[in-house]
C-alpha cells in the first residue's frame, strides 16, 4: 500500500454543522518529525480538525494534502499511513489487549502480527496483563494499549485527541518519552489537548484554536500558558 | 476481492468473539422472542386452539422484534468506545466491513430461529417437519433480507438522535416485503392442505429482494456512513 | 414565485375549479354510479403518488452518488408532495370502496401498497425532522431503499390479495371517460410541477440562508 509523504499540508479548511461553525480557515504546514500542538479549550475546534485529518469526517470547504495526495485520490492506501487515538480509546472492552491488538493488526493486512503485537505490548509494559480483557484496566493502561494501537502499523501521521486525559504523573511522563521516541523516528505526530503545561517544550509547532480559528501560530519565550493567554487577548 | 472476504470475516470473528465474552445480545434477544411469542398467543390463541396461520406470524413477527433489538444492541456497543469509526478508519474497504457486520446479524438472528422454531411447532401444533428444506429456505433468505436493511440502517443511526425509535420507524415499511413473504411462505408450508409450490414462489421472491438490498446496502455504505 | 410557477399554478387552478362540470359530464359507470366519480381524482393523485416517490428515490441517488447538493432539496420537495398526495389517494381510496363495496378498507393490492409506500416516506420526513444533524443522507439512503423496494412491495402485496380494478382499466373505459380523467390528470400534474418547483427552491434558498449565515459569522 503506498501513499506515504513528508508533510501535511492544510489549506483553507474549513466545516460546518448547518448554522455552527465549528472551523473557519484553518491553514498550515507540518512535516515530518514534527509534533504539533493544537490548542485550545474546549469546544475550539480540536476534536473537529483531528477528525477531517484522519480521513474520518469531510471537510466543508479547504482540503488537505497529504504530501501530494488528497483524501479524495488516496484512499484506503491514505489511511494505511494514519494512525489515531481517539478520545473514547477505540478498543474493544471484552476483548484482551492482546485480542484488540491482533485484530487491529489484522484488519491492517500487517505481517508477522503475532511478533508484533508482542512488541507492542510488551513497549507498552502490558505483557504480563496482555491476556486480561481491556475492561480491567486503568486509565492509563488502556491508553497505553490504545497508543500501541495507534502505532501498529507505523503510520507516517500520528493524531491523538487529548491524550493526557486522566493519566498519572507516570504514565503522562512516560507518553512524552513514547512520543519522543516516535519523533525521532520521522512520525508526523499532531496532538490536541488543553493541558497546556505538560506539552510545554514537547511541541515543535503550537497551533491555538478559538473558537474555530487559529489565534496565532505564536512562537518566542516564555511558558505555553502565558503565550496562549496572551494571544486569546490579542485577538 | 480475497481481501473483501477476508476483511468481512475478520469483523465477524471479532464480533463472535465480544458475544463470547458475555453472551450478553444473544440471550437477551433469545427471551425477548420468547416474550413476543407469549405475548401474541394471548391475543391469538382462542379457546386453547391458535386460529389458522398464527403459527407463521408470530414466528415472523418475533423473528421482526427480537431482530430489531438485536441490532440497536450490536450498533450500541459499538458506539461505546467509538470503535466504529476505528473500523472506518482502517485502510479496509467499506462494503466489507458492512458485510462483516451483516455475517455476524445472521449468525445472532440464526441461533435464535433455532429455538423459536421448534418452540413454535411446539406451542402451536404446527408442522415444521413437513417441507424443512423449504422452511429453512424461507427462513435463510428472509432473515438476510431483514438483516441487510437492518445492518444497514442501525449503521447510518449510529450518530442520529432519536435512533431507538428511528430504526423500526425506518426499517419495518421498508422489509413489508420480506414479512409477507416470509408469513405467507410459512403459513403455505404450516396450513392443512400445504401449498408448497407457493412457498417456493416467496422463496424466490426473496432471493430477488436479498439480492437487489445487499447490492444496494454494499454501495451505500460508504457514501451514508462518511459525515 | 417564478413566472413559469404562475401560470401553473393558475391554469391549475383554473382547471380544478372547472372539473366538476368537466366531471359531471362525463358518462356514469354502469355498476356504481355517482360514486365511481371520485376516481377522476383518486387515479391522478395516485399516479402523481407514485411519480413524486421516483422523484425523490432518484434525486436522493443524485444527491449521494453523484454529490451534488441541490439534488437533496429536490428529494425532500419530491417525498412531501409524495406524503400529500398520498393522503389524498388513500383517503378518496376508501371513501370510493365504502361506498362502492361496503367497506372502508379492503387490503387490497393496490391500496395496500400505497400504504406503505406512503409510510415510507412519512418514515423519511420523520428522519429528516428528528434525526439531528446529518440525516439528510441518512434520509437518502432511505428513499433510495423506498424507489427499490416499489416493485417488491408490488409483487408481494399483489399475490396476497388481488380485489382491485385491474390495471388494464383506463385502456377499457368508455371514449367519454377518458377525456375527463386527463384533464384531470393533467390539472394535478400541473400543481404536482408547480409545488415541487417551489418547494425544492425554498430548500435551496434556505441552504443558501445557512450558509450565508455562516459567511456573516465569518466577517
Amino acid at each position: 500500500m503506498s501513499g506515504d509523504f513528508e508533510h501535511v499540508s492544510v489549506v483553507q479548511l474549513g466545516r460546518h454543522y448547518g448554522r455552527r461553525r465549528a472551523l473557519t480557515d484553518i491553514s498550515f504546514t507540518a512535516r515530518a518529525g514534527d509534533i504539533v500542538g493544537l490548542l485550545g479549550s474546549n469546544g475550539a475546534g480540536k476534536s473537529t480538525l483531528l477528525s477531517i485529518l484522519g480521513t474520518l469526517l469531510v471537510a466543508s470547504t479547504g482540503r488537505v494534502e497529504y504530501g501530494a495526495v488528497t483524501v479524495a485520490d488516496g484512499g484506503p492506501g491514505l489511511r494505511s499511513r494514519i494512525g489515531m487515538l481517539g478520545h473514547d480509546l477505540f478498543l474493544y472492552p471484552e476483548l484482551t489487549a492482546r485480542e484488540n491488538l491482533v485484530f487491529f493488526g489484522r484488519l491492517y493486512g500487517l505481517e508477522d502480527v503475532a511478533a508484533r503485537v508482542a512488541t507492542a505490548l510488551e513497549r507498552a509494559g502490558l505483557t504480563a496483563r496482555g491476556d486480561d480483557p481491556v475492561s480491567s484496566y486503568s486509565r492509563g493502561m488502556r491508553q497505553r494499549v490504545a497508543l500501541e494501537r495507534a502505532l501498529l502499523h507505523q503510520p507516517r501521521l500520528l493524531l491523538l485527541d487529548e491524550p493526557f486525559t486522566g493519566l498519572d504523573q507516570a504514565s503522562t511522563s512516560a507518553l512524552v518519552a513514547r512520543l519522543r521516541e516516535e519523533q525521532a523516528r520521522g512520525v508526523l505526530i499532531i496532538l490536541a489537548t488543553h493541558d497546556l503545561d505538560i506539552v510545554d517544550g514537547l511541541l515543535t509547532r503550537e497551533l491555538f484554536l478559538r473558537n474555530g480559528r487559529l489565534l496565532a501560530i505564536a512562537g518566542g519565550e516564555g511558558p505555553l500558558r502565558d503565550r496562549y493567554r496572551a494571544a486569546v487577548a490579542a485577538s | 476481492m480475497r481481501n473483501f472476504f477476508r476483511v468481512a470475516f475478520l469483523v465477524v470473528r471479532k464480533d463472535m468473539m465480544v458475544e463470547a465474552r458475555s453472551l450478553e445480545v444473544l440471550s437477551t434477544t433469545l427471551f425477548f422472542a420468547l416474550t413476543v411469542v407469549l405475548v401474541f398467543a394471548f391475543g391469538l390463541v382462542r379457546e386453547g386452539r391458535p386460529v389458522d396461520d398464527v403459527a407463521a406470524a408470530i414466528l415472523w413477527i418475533a423473528t421482526a422484534f427480537s431482530g430489531t433489538l438485536a441490532l440497536g444492541r450490536t450498533f450500541e456497543r459499538e458506539r461505546q468506545a467509538d470503535t466504529l469509526r476505528a473500523l472506518l478508519l482502517a485502510p479496509a474497504d467499506r462494503p466489507a466491513i458492512y458485510a462483516g457486520k451483516l455475517a455476524g446479524m445472521l449468525l445472532l438472528m440464526g441461533l435464535v430461529e433455532l429455538v423459536l422454531v421448534p418452540l413454535v411447532g411446539l406451542l402451536f401444533q404446527a408442522p415444521i417437519f413437513n417441507y424443512p428444506w423449504t422452511l429453512v429456505a424461507l427462513l435463510v433468505t428472509g432473515t438476510t433480507g431483514f438483516a441487510a436493511v437492518g445492518t444497514l440502517f442501525a449503521a447510518m443511526l449510529v450518530r442520529a438522535r432519536s435512533r431507538d425509535v428511528m430504526l423500526p420507524i425506518l426499517l419495518y415499511p421498508i422489509t413489508v416485503p420480506v414479512m409477507i413473504a416470509g408469513v405467507r411462505g410459512t403459513a403455505a408450508i404450516f396450513q392443512s392442505t400445504p401449498d408448497e409450490p407457493l412457498a417456493r414462489f416467496w422463496v424466490a421472491l426473496l432471493v430477488f429482494f436479498d439480492v437487489v438490498f445487499v447490492t444496494l446496502a454494499l454501495w451505500t455504505f460508504e457514501p451514508v456512513m462518511t459525515e | 414565485m417564478s413566472r413559469l410557477n404562475q401560470i401553473e399554478l393558475a391554469l391549475a387552478g383554473l382547471m380544478l375549479a372547472a372539473a366538476p362540470w368537466v366531471i359531471n359530464a362525463a358518462p356514469y359507470e354502469s355498476t356504481m354510479g355517482l360514486v365511481q366519480k371520485i376516481f377522476y381524482f383518486h387515479m391522478p393523485s395516485a399516479w402523481l403518488f407514485l411519480i413524486a416517490a421516483i422523484v425523490s428515490g432518484v434525486a436522493s441517488a443524485i444527491f449521494l452518488f453523484g454529490k451534488k447538493k441541490n439534488a437533496d432539496g429536490w428529494a425532500l420537495a419530491a417525498a412531501e408532495l409524495a406524503v400529500v398526495f398520498g393522503i389524498i389517494t388513500l383517503v378518496t381510496g376508501p371513501l370510493w370502496a365504502r361506498k362502492a363495496w361496503g367497506i372502508w378498507w379492503v387490503w387490497d393490492a393496490r391500496l395496500t401498497s400505497s400504504l406503505i409506500l406512503w409510510m415510507i416516506f412519512v418514515a423519511y420526513l420523520l428522519l429528516r425532522r428528528y434525526g439531528g444533524p446529518g440525516s439528510d443522507k441518512l434520509g437518502a439512503g432511505m428513499a433510495l431503499f423506498g424507489l427499490a423496494n416499489v416493485p417488491f412491495i408490488f409483487v408481494s402485496v399483489n399475490v396476497w390479495r388481488t380485489l382491485h380494478p385491474q390495471t388494464s382499466v383506463v385502456p377499457t373505459l368508455p371514449v367519454q371517460m377518458g377525456g375527463p380523467l386527463w384533464f384531470c390528470v393533467f390539472a394535478f400534474l400541473l400543481l404536482f410541477l408547480a409545488l415541487l418547483s417551489m418547494r425544492a427552491r425554498l430548500e435551496r434558498h434556505r441552504m443558501r440562508i445557512e450558509d450565508l449565515y455562516l459567511a456573516e459569522d465569518e466577517a
